[in-house]
């Protein structure tokens, strides 16, 4: 077979129910914003779990996964996977770091607001 | 294999070494995927860089996105939302030999892909009138607040600046396969072109769901 037999949908609806949804959940991304949940950190969750759902949309649909060979699903979710990892190394440095190797990067902050970011490593403390 | 019609198709696109025009389809989009993994890979060093230093410097990011504008980047998105519907249409039109509509499609997302730089091109003068450059040319004073918020500004212009870039480079890819489908070059039998570059055009707005959220509505 020679046709590029992959979109199941021969109708263009779907494509159309997408859209609306996508529009609605930015809104919603938006009007989340405003809205105080107790921290900044429950804020950034919610947003990051819509925007997980609309990009979810955007591949499943419009990239058509939901119809496409494994395979492809397969590449996409591994890159996923190793982005997971390359975070989750970065934020155990982050959280270890100071007690093997100061950095003194959280130390940048106080008054005199002339320090720039790359101040020099803050001296040992234990 | 049975119609004739698809033989010479097959005989127009299918290149030799492919058994079969099904065969260099999925190595088209096998393709296609593994380029997409490594732009997510990219992105995604920027992603983590951001996040973990949000978690260190809180306030300065706070403080630096009060600097950018939440309807121009709501806009955006509605832009890029709409542009990759267009796209999408644009391929099922390809996919059904509808060649007018699927150039006006084309027309279309190139239309809101402009928007959306034009949109682009409005915030980055004005942050560049205020000082807010990035790198060593960033200037606090104009602002005030946070030192930090250089590198929240340096984040926000290699992010959507490197984005910009493949929004661009999208604008040239959609007028080149709008040109060719204009010329006939594309049928139901093959319309790979056009599907590939949708998946490239999808994930640019992918990208954007996520850039949305994390640089405009920091709270």
């Amino acid at each position: 077979m020679s046709e590029q037999a992959h979109h199941t949908p021969h109708s263009p609806l779907p494509y159309l129910l997408t859209l609306i949804a996508l529009l609605i959940l930015t809104g919603i991304t938006v009007g989340a914003a405003y809205v105080d949940f107790g921290s900044s950190t429950v804020n950034i969750i919610i947003a990051m779990l819509i925007a997980t759902f609309k990009a979810s949309l955007v591949a499943l649909i419009f990239m058509h996964l939901r119809h496409d060979k494994a395979l492809n699903s397969i590449i996409f979710v591994s890159s996923l996977i190793f982005l997971g990892i390359l975070l989750g190394f970065c934020m155990i440095d982050l959280g270890s770091r100071e007690r093997v190797y100061p950095t003194g990067l959280r130390k940048v902050d106080p008054p005199p607001a002339a320090a720039p970011a790359a101040a020099p490593p803050a001296p040992a403390k234990h | 294999m049975s119609h004739s019609t698809h033989d010479v198709a097959e005989h127009r696109f299918r290149q030799h070494h492919f058994a079969t025009a099904e065969q260099q389809l999925d190595t088209s989009k096998i393709g296609m995927w593994l380029f997409l993994a490594t732009e997510i890979l990219m992105f995604g060093g920027l992603f983590v860089g951001f996040g973990l230093m949000q978690g260190v410097y809180p306030e300065a990011w706070v403080a630096g996105h009060h600097h950018l504008d939440r309807v121009l980047g709501a806009v955006n998105t509605v832009f890029l939302l709409c542009s990759s519907f267009t796209m999408v249409m644009a391929v099922h039109y390809a996919s059904t030999d509808e060649k007018s509509k699927t150039v006006l499609n084309l027309g279309l997302t190139l239309g809101f892909a402009f928007a959306f730089l034009v949109v682009k091109y409005f915030e980055y003068s004005h942050k560049f009138h205020d000082g807010l450059l990035p790198g060593r040319f960033f200037n606090l004073a104009g602002i005030g607040g946070p030192p930090q918020q250089a590198m929240f500004f340096g984040f926000y212009f290699a992010m959507t600046g490197i984005h910009g870039f493949h929004v661009l480079i999208g604008i040239i890819l959609i007028t080149w396969i709008m040109i060719r489908a204009n010329r006939g070059d594309f049928s139901s039998a093959y319309y790979t072109p056009v599907d590939l570059i949708g998946l490239y055009w999808h994930l640019v707005d992918l990208i954007w769901i996520y850039l949305f959220p994390l640089l405009y509505l920091v709270s």
